[in-house]
């Protein structure tokens, strides 16, 4: 029998509302996971509306053939920065955020292991992000006002070099990035101590939730793999101050040792982004199913076998660099392979609603499209292996429409199912399920319409990345498609915006555990006191409130 | 030449239409491949949908949880082994296409190419023949009775570009310091388009390429006309004075006079070539003087200044290069 402490009031009914800077200082100075957990998720969708509205602009340029709605300087500067804004200050925060709020609630610890740290963290990514936007006005010291970055968010030397990119605005791609990584390091630091150290008594590695093994697993992976683009970003700033000559390739220097270095962040960062949207659903399905996740262990397993593996893949980005073939055949290999603890989730999450009674809240309404979008996703994954085809594919189209699908179709989806499910444990409150499925539906449809087309317009040959292109190749439809499904997608964003305003104001009390669920978190006050928990909780399974629910039929002996 | 006719005839780039063996090869992996996910995707997508249909909770039911299923060994081990299998076949048929494309030897009557890659344009070196063009690939049609593949030596004068022309074979990255090979054969004459495909600066997506594939007759005549010095028409003696006493030459080539600058394209035969720029503008005696007038106009940030150039000059120096044919 597990042993749940007692739901404490809302501490902010007893004390008298502060005014507002008082407020908004407590925000600045809080060391509080909760606290920086949100300023972290808020924080990323204030950014992504930004991306956003760079995407918004390229695709309106890109609608037919020849338009001259932005300069190909101001279309480049565009994709530079929708790309970095989307994986560095997008999809970072929100995943970090999640598990930095998260975690101490579904281990039943009263904080992250290192509070200040984990401010340290926050803070230190703000201000990277900021420094980014700030290229636009800083530029080259205000008189070039608006020199912001212009060399792809993977920065391709000898690109970035002082001879072909004068002035700063690769600087501030440079050191943004590469501040924001020492944030991100610093948390995840944070993450693998508080979960091997701070578990609550009971809660074994083997009774874990899902969703802190996973992050466990991103943790380490950012520890593993951030260090080498920081690394590489020195060397880059050496190269560009002090004159190195590490990227310059007319001193000798390499062009492909970039790639390396870049890719081996780069690969594993896609899981970093991506094993926290699994995790998030492998909380969400088997509530909503009504069932226990299926085959518990070889998620688990699957998740370490996706760390490791995510560690050699990377030079999959690289087939056309001309490596040689049996460097080509071998990462291949580790690509495909990677596949099978993918698609094994899959089986095992579509196995948990098998047989289940699925309650269609919107939470799961995401869920549900993240696993088509996802398997779409996965699969041209395996096609982008292939390394022949992948020399016709590769910087095309096709492959903006693949990373699209991952890191929207699946990353965003179950970010935004996160946020429906998670919303009243962080509020108090639930988020409307009217203009839920409103925003849902509207976002299935601008998204795939924007990114389906994609793929024919890279198997026609159009190369990503090209501010224009000429009218006689056959892309203008494909082109036009992509551009209609905008409004949709700004419309779901839009009713998104209103619902998340209109809910925190007058939406329905969610109470301790709106949904049913069965983790440590829900057994505790929403939105939770600084404390957490009021006496340690102590837990006899993977699900402790099944537990306290059914204790005829605990888990226990099942596990 | 019939190059501008070839030019109207200019379709989708598309790898299903492929004309030249790699990419022959490339289409029908890429067949097995799509057939495979499609597959994949079916039955998958399928049993989730139903999962989703048949086990949605209906109005009426009872609130109680359903049955617990917690996992299944079989299952689960059935469902790691098979897609296991997938991918091994998967890994060998792809390794086999790696090795039979990138190990292909040349044959005596290959046709050797240098392609260098400059922001923003193509330069098209063939050492062998004596021969140097730009942005345009001419090569001769191959046959079983004379195979005559195209081997191509891939080096960029300044950042990453990436050789691309979907039709005749997949890419290869033109990278400084590095030097890439890649071929082709192709087996249907005509034109054939392409263009950079890694980001390479402000005109990247100014850097077009086109191949045409020649009868072998035709070939040999294209061979003969380029490699003939540029003509020296006393009535466009005037223009090459303009050319030659403005800062034309530093960068420019023209065999047969002492204009050899290197750092823009050879201009021998410039009225050979169909396009201006890369693909910017079709090569016509109006566009010719709004390019050499301010290039930046037809393709902004083009690293051709504009020469400021009187309305005078600007007339006898066009006429001048319309006669290099």
């Amino acid at each position: 029998m597990s042993i749940i402490a007692p739901p404490v009031a809302t501490p902010g009914t007893l004390v008298e509302r502060a005014g507002l800077v008082t407020r908004l200082h407590e925000w600045v100075v809080t060391v509080d996971h909760k606290r920086l957990g949100i300023m972290y998720v808020v924080s990323g969708l204030v950014f992504f509306l930004i991306a956003g509205l760079e995407a918004s602009v390229m695709r309106w340029q890109l609608t037919s053939a020849g338009s001259t709605i932005v300069s190909p300087q101001v279309f480049n500067r565009l994709f530079t920065v929708h790309g970095t804004t989307m994986v560095f200050l997008v999809g970072v925060p929100i995943v970090f955020g999640f598990a930095n709020y998260l975690v101490p609630l579904m281990i039943g610890a009263r904080d992250l292991a290192f509070p200040r740290l984990n401010a340290f963290g926050f803070w230190v990514f703000l201000f990277g992000g900021l420094l980014l936007y700030f290229s636009f006005l800083g530029g080259d010291g205000l008189y070039g006002a608006g020199s912001a970055p212009d060399v792809g968010w993977f920065a391709y030397a000898p690109l970035t070099g002082r001879a072909f990119s004068p002035g700063n605005s690769t600087d501030y791609w440079n050191l943004s990035i590469l501040v924001t990584g020492f944030g991100t390091v610093a948390t995840s630091i944070n993450l693998i101590a508080t979960t091997l150290t701070m578990r609550c008594r009971g809660m074994s590695l083997g009774r874990m939730p899902l969703y802190v093994w996973m992050m466990l697993v991103v943790a380490g992976m950012t520890v593993m793999a951030l260090p080498p683009l920081s690394a590489a970003q020195i060397m880059l700033l050496l190269d560009r101050f002090l004159g190195a000559h590490f990227f310059d390739t007319q001193a000798g220097g390499s062009a492909v040792m970039w790639q390396h270095f870049f890719w081996f962040f780069g690969h594993p960062e896609v899981y970093i982004l991506m094993v926290p949207g699994f995790a998030m659903i492998s909380e969400i399905i088997p509530v909503f199913s009504r069932k226990v996740i299926f085959g518990y262990p070889m998620i688990v397993a699957a998740s370490l076998a996706i760390g490791f593996l995510s560690m050699t893949v990377w030079a999959h980005h690289m087939f056309s660099v001309g490596m040689g073939a049996p460097l080509n055949a071998a990462f291949a290999a580790s690509t495909m392979l990677i596949a099978v603890p993918t698609g094994i989730k899959i089986f095992n999450w579509v196995a948990t609603m098998y047989g289940g009674r699925i309650r269609f809240a919107t939470p799961m309404l995401f869920a549900c499209a993240f696993l088509f979008q996802f398997l779409c996703a996965g699969l041209t994954g395996v096609t982008l292996a292939v390394v022949p085809f992948n020399w016709q594919l590769t910087d095309s189209y096709f492959v903006v429409a693949h990373f699209h699908f991952v890191l929207v179709g699946a990353l965003i989806f179950t970010v935004f199912g996160a946020i429906y499910y998670w919303f009243p444990k962080a509020t108090g409150r639930l988020l409307s399920e009217r203009l839920g499925r409103w925003h849902f539906w509207l976002f299935v449809v601008g998204f795939n319409l924007t990114f389906l087309p994609m793929h024919w317009a890279g198997m026609l040959g159009m190369p990503r990345r090209i501010y224009t292109y000429p009218a006689d190749r056959g892309w203008d439809f494909w082109n036009l498609l992509a551009t209609l499904g905008v409004p949709f997608q700004a419309a779901a964003i839009l009713i998104f915006l209103v619902n998340v305003v209109i809910s925190l104001r007058r939406g329905e009390r969610a109470g301790n555990d709106p949904w049913d669920a069965w983790t440590l978190e829900w057994a505790t006050a929403s939105p939770p006191p600084a404390y957490n928990f009021e006496t340690e909780p102590v837990v006899a399974s993977r699900r402790p409130l099944w537990d306290l629910k059914h204790p005829d039929d605990p888990d226990g002996p099942h596990e | 030449m019939s190059l501008t006719a070839a030019m109207e005839a200019v379709s989708t780039p598309s790898m299903f239409a492929p004309v030249s063996t790699p990419a022959f090869a490339i289409r029908d992996l890429s067949f097995l491949v799509l057939a495979v996910v499609t597959f994949i995707f079916v039955v998958v997508a399928g049993v989730t949908l139903y999962a989703i249909v048949r086990y949605r909770r209906r109005p009426g039911e009872d609130g109680r949880d359903p049955p617990q299923v917690y996992g299944s060994t079989q299952i689960e081990l059935a469902w790691t082994v098979v897609p296991f299998l997938i991918v091994i076949v998967l890994f060998l048929t792809t390794t086999r296409y790696i090795f039979a494309i990138e190990r292909h030897a040349a044959p005596a009557d290959a046709v050797e190419v240098t392609v260098v890659g400059n922001q923003w344009w193509w330069e098209i070196r063939y050492p062998r023949l004596g021969i140097v063009t730009a942005n345009e690939l001419h090569v001769p049609v191959s046959d079983d009775a004379r195979p005559t593949p195209t081997f191509i030596t891939l080096e960029s004068a300044d950042v990453i570009h990436s050789f691309w022309i979907p039709q005749v074979a997949g890419k290869t990255d033109v990278i400084p310091g590095k030097t890439n090979r890649t071929w082709i054969e192709p087996r249907t004459p005509g034109t054939y388009v392409g263009q950079c495909a890694e980001f390479c600066g402000l005109q990247h997506a100014g850097m077009l390429l086109t191949v045409i594939v020649h009868p072998k007759n035709e070939f040999d005549r294209w061979v003969a006309a380029q490699q003939a010095t540029a003509v020296d028409l006393p009535e466009a003696r005037a223009g090459r004075e303009v050319f030659t006493s403005v800062a034309c030459i530093s960068c420019h080539t023209v065999r047969g006079t002492f204009a050899n600058g290197v750092f823009g394209p050879d201009l021998t035969h410039l009225m050979s070539r169909a396009t201006l720029g890369a693909g910017m503008a079709r090569n016509t005696r109006e566009n010719l003087r709004a390019w050499v007038s301010d290039p930046a106009a037809l393709k902004p940030g083009a690293r051709m200044p504009a020469m400021k150039l009187s309305d005078d000059q600007l007339d006898r120096l066009v006429a001048y290069l319309v006669t290099l044919r």
